[in-house]
């Protein structure tokens, strides 16, 4: 058993802070503002849409120092454990002038009520250490967690491109002293335990993958917390105990990603920013989507092992993962078991999943070369918004014949469910568009969606039936259009 | 000057501008948290607070009974607004607050109520109020020019329709707060996020039973208001003072997100019926509409904003028959309220329904029969409200942006692409806009300013308009700083303060710089006339000798800094502190006979829209925006370019994904960000050319000739909707008005799309 600490560190700007009295639902946001009374963040939602207390988290990874944006209000204190939190009081230069992306916020009058301000001033500093030279659609990806309902965002925009007209990244303290912090950082990596009861609740942070396993085998009943981007709202909006909470964002042997010729096997601890890279290169199919899923803040915390352990019917992951076939791996103490992914959704709020389970790894198959394969996400707004639906589509055609076809839909049933009547209508017939009109219909017999404030029911049915029509015109597309194109937005405008 | 930045531009940057949340607190803070009704009709048969009242930290609560004074909020004084109310009329409705010493101890005990509830049939639609005969919450408003019933009979086409309108969230990012001081006697300190100082003075006062000097407001800056911080910040200021005089400690209060939205008042839903008769030509001969509004369980705002609806019918447009009428209908739902536009936005929008429905009838580009329909400059310029409409400029100023957006040749290859009958089609509108500047209610259009200079010549600027982001202490101090040619940051913008500026209007009707820049100006003139006189009487000069220059003060041939000068003329004990007044000359409106001149001038502009829509799942986005806009002589035309591009993204955000639901229960389903979607970033055009109509000024003596700005390009996004609807159109080859309501979201465009496959089927 590994040494138990009854404290966490962390960094805070440009001062180490030691804690014990943490309790397992005290979010970031709180600890800033009334605490430390650092109150350049601020609170627009407390659910982690809005931006406005985007936060820079930087932790270490594959023995590297980044920095991520972070929605304070949803990320819980004692999951910071040896990470660095930067907020906006950290910018400002020591002789008061403004750090540049301040500047450039100012020259182009980049704010009005100024209350988003701070957290988007946080999200294009974390753009131009990466990026110092983005274009449109980078920003604009990069600002997808940050609303502003005042400026239009024209003028936000303007400023993030002429950020580095003011400065290079190289200048910037948390680009020159990345190696000092991270050695601090590392200090504070005892491999110790965790393990915290303070005011009722009660939270560990595991040393290690084992010591997890075992600590889940001891607490059957623990919510398990990776990137809280939805066990925050339970208790930022429900005010839910989670005791025990085990906060696993610092198990790096769950954040491995290993490719192997035909699969993809990643760590229930993996971010969906994580992935980008590898899905780039194996499933580019996915790309576009991807970057759909909630805004970069949540893509940065969120885990694609939350995404289907926490077994919604409107995730955005699982459509897509049932379409690949992938196969998660469970584990409970030194027991592990293998189950297809579709078979881990039983019914709504119900997965094969027993007290003491968690999920350690996905394995995702790589579509092979003449695979086609899409998804598609529909949704009242492009960017982060909750799909009113979500269709994936996989299918293997030879000599114009449909061989073999799996489609999957989110926001259809009250799980990620198969369309089994219209895939067994398609197998076998011709690759034509007479006959995925013909199993269009079907659709009705596979599911029988709700009418919610996302979308109706007549909606939801007849787009599944019309997703169908997309997949066959664009992969047999000669150029035409089939979905809006972002052209505009892929030029630099100014 | 022009290009001066926002005056809290480095505050808001570097995180250090303080909003009421910000502030450091006093010892012994309390929270104070909202318990919500679950009902949406019905009454309380009882409430038993113990679970609360014991719940840890907790200090107290507070019912009716708990206030002093009046249970009411009712800013027309109609006392249907009760602070906590017993009769239940919707859903999330106060009906206790709890005070506790943290703020997540009062959020948890709030949850902890038991209550019995006598349930009643609830209604939240529109059309059933219209059907079940609802009450209204307020009188009707007719306005009638001509005989427009006789005038339809004779007109050569007609057509009748009806156009459903969304209501909107103002999803300020600061949600509501308040904060009260007790102070000694009566005395009771209030900062409230609030664009209306002096009714929640007023508020405060009657639920105190206190006179209204007793109370002080303060406001330094909101997160953004929009409308809904005109009348709604009235609840929590009350709270906060009632509790705060209760326990004589501080208090606070800031509800969640979500019970912002679900307790707070929105923009009005609208049901429009229409019925227009015109010619060949496309010229209206008569319009009939009816405006049933959506207005929650009380007043509110309602009555002036159903006037405003009807007042902005017309547009741009010359009805030489029209009659209007509104029906502002009762529901189960909160209160609807305040919000940019003010009823004005669902009155164009309805106006513009039906050019759409003339040109689709005549198989002509709704432009053209808007061009046919604009009021004219010397005749046909009579509103439906009996005003003239004397500074016409929508024909100019559309024939500019025409040809600057390069419209017909773009809608030309649209005509073209669309042929093909692809799964994308695409769609262009150029919409114009007319907007009336002035509160309807004439006596609002009054505003001071108080104007200190101390001896070492900085000044100290106070007025009674409040900034919610709009720049509007920017523009107020680059007048005053123009009125002494000083530099801007000789001067000190301070909070909004009722002991410094009393009786003020509403930050409102974007009247904010014309009302208070006037006063502002009128206490500079005050004291420079002083020192004027001090001047020539030190100095044995004529008053032409004297002149403000660039920090200083030419007196004959001796030059001083302005500081010297102040200096000189205190020590000659002239008075250096002035309050300024303004009233808004020439305004008059008569509801009873719907006769006047309500408005002092008009502001226009006009957008040309183009968007793509994806025929197989509706969803959209808008490739180009262009737009050209009348703000007069500009003040700042950074700062009013800014109000121009978020007032259009706000209102394509009202139009396309922003959408309120309710569900059978009567609860607001669409109360937080993750299910209310306002625009993003990658939501705003793909191109969004914005021009400033640089040529106009304001004919009327406004401050520098400029025109208010806050609303009227809000609007502006109606070429947004038009341009769907015309992508829409396509299918049937242009022949049937789509009749696309709003919000237009991605399942609106399918399902009107679907709905036009099947009118061609017919």
């Amino acid at each position: 058993m590994p040494e138990i600490r009854d404290h966490i560190n962390f960094l805070l700007n440009d001062k180490a802070v030691r804690l014990t009295d943490v309790s397992a639902t005290a979010t970031l946001l709180d600890y800033l503002r009334l605490e430390q009374r650092l109150c350049g963040t601020k609170e627009g939602c407390a659910e982690g849409d809005c931006g406005a207390c985007t936060i820079l988290v930087g932790r270490i990874s594959s023995n590297k120092l980044v920095y991520e944006t972070v929605n304070s209000c949803i990320r819980f204190l004692g999951s910071l454990d040896g990470c660095h939190i930067v907020t906006i009081e950290h910018l400002k230069k020591t002789d008061g002038s403004l750090h540049p992306v301040q500047q450039a916020m100012v020259d182009h009058h980049g704010s009005q009520c100024g209350f988003c301000t701070p957290g988007i001033v946080m999200s294009l500093y974390a753009l131009w250490m990466e990026n110092p030279k983005p274009n449109n659609p980078d920003i604009e990806t990069a600002l997808q967690g940050n609303l502003c309902r005042c400026t239009g965002y024209e003028p936000i925009i303007h400023a993030a491109q002429a950020i580095s007209n003011i400065d290079t990244p190289d200048n910037d303290p948390l680009v020159k002293e990345r190696e000092d912090i991270k050695k601090q950082l590392s200090s504070f990596r005892d491999g110790a335990r965790i393990d915290i009861k303070f005011k009722d609740e009660h939270f560990i942070v595991p040393a290690s993958l084992d010591d997890f396993a075992d600590i889940r085998a001891k607490y059957p009943n623990s919510i398990i917390v990776a990137g809280s981007t939805d066990v925050g709202l339970w208790v930022t909006k429900h005010m839910r105990s989670i005791s025990p909470a085990i906060f696993i964002s610092n198990l790096e042997e769950l954040q491995k990603i290993e490719v192997t010729p035909d699969r993809i096997s990643i760590g229930a601890g993996v971010t969906y920013n994580e992935m980008l890279d590898v899905l780039a290169k194996h499933i580019p199919q996915l790309n576009d989507f991807w970057n759909r899923i909630g805004g970069m803040q949540v893509r940065n915390m969120g885990t694609v092992g939350g995404n289907i352990a926490n077994g919604s019917p409107i995730g955005d992951t699982p459509p897509a993962l049932i379409a690949l076939g992938a196969e998660l791996d469970l584990r409970r103490g030194n027991k592990q078991r293998k189950l297809p992914i579709e078979d881990f959704f039983i019914d709504y709020g119900k997965q094969d999943r027993e007290a003491g389970d968690f999920l350690e790894q996905i394995h995702i198959p790589i579509p092979a070369p003449n695979d086609l394969f899409a998804v598609y996400k529909i949704s009242k707004r492009r960017d982060e918004d909750i799909s009113a639906l979500c269709g994936a589509f996989k299918m293997q055609i030879v000599d114009g014949v449909i061989k073999d076809a799996i489609i999957a839909f989110g926001g259809m049933a009250a799980t990620p469910k198969r369309a089994t009547s219209v895939e067994q209508s398609m197998v076998g017939k011709p690759w034509t568009k007479e006959t995925l009109s013909n199993s269009a219909k079907l659709f009705e017999e596979d599911y029988a969606p709700l009418s919610d404030w996302r979308a109706s029911s007549e909606y939801r049915m007849l787009v599944a039936k019309n997703l169908l029509h997309r997949f066959f015109a664009e992969m047999t597309s000669k150029g035409d259009d089939v979905q809006l194109t972002r052209e505009a937005a892929m030029e630099d405008v100014e | 000057m022009k290009r001066s930045n926002h005056d809290s531009a480095h505050k808001h940057v570097t995180g250090e501008a303080i909003y009421i949340d910000d502030m450091v607190e006093q010892t012994g803070l309390l929270h104070a948290y909202l318990g919500l009704s679950e009902i949406a009709n019905g009454k309380i048969k009882s409430l038993d607070l113990s679970a609360v009242q014991s719940a840890s930290g907790v200090v107290g609560v507070l019912t009716g009974d708990d206030i002093p004074g009046s249970n009411d909020i009712s800013p027309t004084g109609k006392g249907d607004d009760p602070v906590f109310a017993q009769d239940i009329d919707f859903h999330g409705q106060p009906i206790f607050a709890v005070i506790a010493e943290t703020r997540a101890q009062a959020r948890y005990a709030a949850t902890l109520a038991k209550v019995e509830y006598e349930k009643q049939p609830h209604l939240t639609d529109v059309l059933e109020a219209q059907k079940q005969n609802y009450p209204m919450v307020t009188e009707p408003l007719t306005l009638k020019r001509g005989d427009a019933p006789a005038a339809l009979e004779k007109s050569a086409q007609r057509i009748k329709g009806q156009m459903r309108i969304g209501g909107q969230d103002h999803f300020y990012l600061e949600s509501h707060i308040a904060m009260a001081i007790p102070g000694e006697d009566d005395d009771v300190l209030v900062y409230s996020s609030t664009q209306h100082p002096s009714e929640v003075q007023h508020m405060v006062s009657h639920a105190l039973n206190i006179p209204s000097n007793a109370v002080n407001v303060k406001i330094r800056r909101m997160g953004g208001g929009f409308g809904g911080k005109e009348t709604q910040s009235n609840l929590f200021a009350v709270i906060a003072a009632i509790a705060a005089k209760k326990y004589n400690k501080a208090v606070k209060i800031r509800p969640d997100r979500d019970d912002d939205m679900i307790s707070t008042g929105k923009r009005h839903d609208f049901v429009v019926d229409y019925d227009v008769g015109f010619n060949p030509d496309g010229k209206i001969q008569a319009f009939y509409a009816n405006y049933a509004a959506r207005c929650g369980n009380s007043a509110d705002l309602s009555g002036p904003v159903t006037d405003r609806a009807l007042f902005h019918a017309d547009n741009c447009y010359y009805y030489p028959n029209v009659l209007l009428q509104s029906e502002p209908f009762k529901t189960n739902t909160v209160s609807n309220t305040a919000f940019r536009g003010f009823g004005g936005p669902q009155g164009m929008v309805g106006g513009e329904r039906v050019i759409e429905e003339i040109a689709y009838a005549l198989g002509r580009d709704p432009l053209d029969i808007r061009k046919a329909n604009f009021y004219g400059t010397e005749d046909r310029n009579i509103t439906p409200y009996h005003q003239t409409v004397d500074d016409n400029i929508i024909a100019k100023l559309v024939d500019q942006l025409e040809q600057s957006s390069d419209y017909q040749k773009r809608r030309a290859a649209i005509l073209e692409f669309n042929k093909k009958k692809g799964i994308i089609r695409k769609g262009i509108a150029l919409t114009p806009v007319k907007f009336g500047i002035s509160f309807t209610a004439t006596w609002y259009n009054q505003a001071g300013a108080l104007v200190h200079i101390y001896t070492d010549g900085s000044i100290h600027l106070n007025h009674g308009g409040t900034e919610m982001g709009q720049g509007l202490n920017t523009k107020v101090a680059q007048v005053l700083a123009h009125e002494f040619q000083v530099d801007l940051d000789q001067i000190k913008i301070t909070a909004t303060d009722t002991s410094k500026v009393p009786n003020t209007s509403a930050t409102a009707a974007s009247s904010g710089t014309d009302l208070n820049g006037m006063a502002t100006a009128n206490a500079a003139e005050q004291i420079k006339t002083r020192l004027i006189d001090f001047a020539c009487e030190e100095y044995k000069v004529e008053k032409e000798a004297v002149s403000f220059s660039m920090n200083s003060v030419q007196v004959g041939d001796k030059s001083f800094t302005f500081k010297e000068f102040i200096s000189q003329a205190y020590m000659a004990r002239v008075q250096l502190s002035a309050a300024g007044f303004y009233k808004t000359p020439d305004i008059h409106w008569d509801r009873a006979t719907g006769k006047g001149r309500p408005f002092y001038y008009f502001a226009y502009g006009a957008s040309v829209s183009e968007v793509s829509i994806d025929t197989l799942t509706g969803e959209y986005q808008v490739d180009r925006a262009d737009i050209l806009h009348d703000v007069g002589n500009s003040l700042n035309s950074e700062i009013d370019k800014g109000q121009i591009e978020g007032g259009f993204v706000q209102g394509q955000g009202w139009l396309t994904t922003e959408e309120l639901w309710w569900d059978k229960e009567g609860r607001l389903r669409t109360h937080a960000p993750s299910t209310y979607k306002i625009p993003l970033a990658s939501d705003r055009p793909r191109i969004f050319n914005v021009e400033l109509a640089d040529w106009s000024e304001n004919r009327e003596m406004t401050i520098k000739k400029s025109k208010a700005v806050g609303e009227p390009p809000f609007m502006l996004a109606i070429s947004v909707l038009e341009a769907l609807s015309m992508a829409i159109a396509s299918e049937a080859d242009y022949k049937i008005c789509p009749r696309l309501d709003t919000p237009a979201t991605p399942e609106c465009v399918l399902m009107t799309l679907e709905r036009l496959k099947g009118e061609i089927d017919a």
